[in-house]
């Protein structure tokens, strides 16, 4: 149950969630991504950052319809909807993209 | 119960209550609620908070909790406001017995979307009869 990332051992669940949150770098969430079968590109990486603003401000990962109301502000409509979010996390974007940004399973989320 | 009222009982919104009476960090009860209160908020009802006797302290600005080792959940009641619950009740009576007062607590905002999308406060102060008028008016109250 672990990454490895340049020589180091990064420990995760039996879901690939990072066992210690703290340990999170730009670098392990491409090797989360890869994992998890996702080419990150800035579509994704606008998505992971915003989890990690989010999480850093309020301690939790946001419900996905929260999540989607919070994009459309901030990138407007055409990168906010349930549609855009899971061609970019094809197995539900609040638990891929929570993943690999490193924060931890959502709770009662998909 | 008429059949009229069980065909709109399906659809009609009920107004919930979580009611919180104990510390933030020593049991459980603080964050087990916070928890009900997130997920409940994807089921569209009216839902509202009120804090009394200890429970209070759960809303008390700037907790630190590095030297019991607990995380510092208190960021997240200031998210509430995205999951449009927005009615959070403190009882005065709780705060003036531990020498607290509204200044003493979080600003916690939300965004009014259905009127004016100003920010305004979600934190109400209301005497003990007035919660009690609170809770009177409830379909289901769930007490942490």
């Amino acid at each position: 149950m672990t990454y490895q990332l340049n020589g180091a051992t990064i420990e995760h669940d039996e879901e690939g969630y990072l066992t210690d949150i703290s340990v999170w770098s730009n670098d392990l969430a491409e090797i989360i991504a890869k994992d998890e079968n996702i080419d990150m590109t800035p579509e994704h990486w606008e998505v992971v950052n915003f989890l990690r603003e989010y999480y850093d401000e309020y301690q939790i990962a946001p419900a996905i319809r929260v999540l989607v109301k919070a994009l459309k502000k901030k990138y407007g409509p055409e990168k906010a909807s349930n549609k855009y979010l899971y061609e970019l996390f094809p197995y539900g974007p609040a638990k891929q993209a929570c993943k690999i940004a490193g924060l931890p399973k959502p709770t009662g989320c998909v | 119960m008429s059949m009229d009222e069980q065909t709109i009982d399906t659809e009609v919104v009920k107004k919930f209550l979580y009611v919180n009476r104990k510390a933030p960090y020593g049991t459980i009860y603080a964050l087990e609620s916070l928890e009900v209160v997130l997920i409940s908020a994807a089921f569209d009802q009216d839902v509202s908070l009120a804090f009394l006797d200890d429970g209070v302290y759960q809303l008390v600005d700037g907790q630190d909790t590095k030297a019991i080792g607990m995380k510092n959940f208190s960021p997240t009641y200031r998210a509430l406001g995205d999951y449009e619950i927005t009615k959070l009740f403190v009882e005065k009576e709780s705060l003036d017995e531990r020498g607290l007062t509204e200044d003493d607590l979080m600003e916690i905002m939300y965004e009014d979307e259905d009127d004016d999308w100003a920010e305004k406060p979600s934190i109400r102060i209301v005497s003990r009869t007035e919660m009690a008028a609170v809770m009177a008016d409830q379909d289901v109250v769930l007490s942490f």
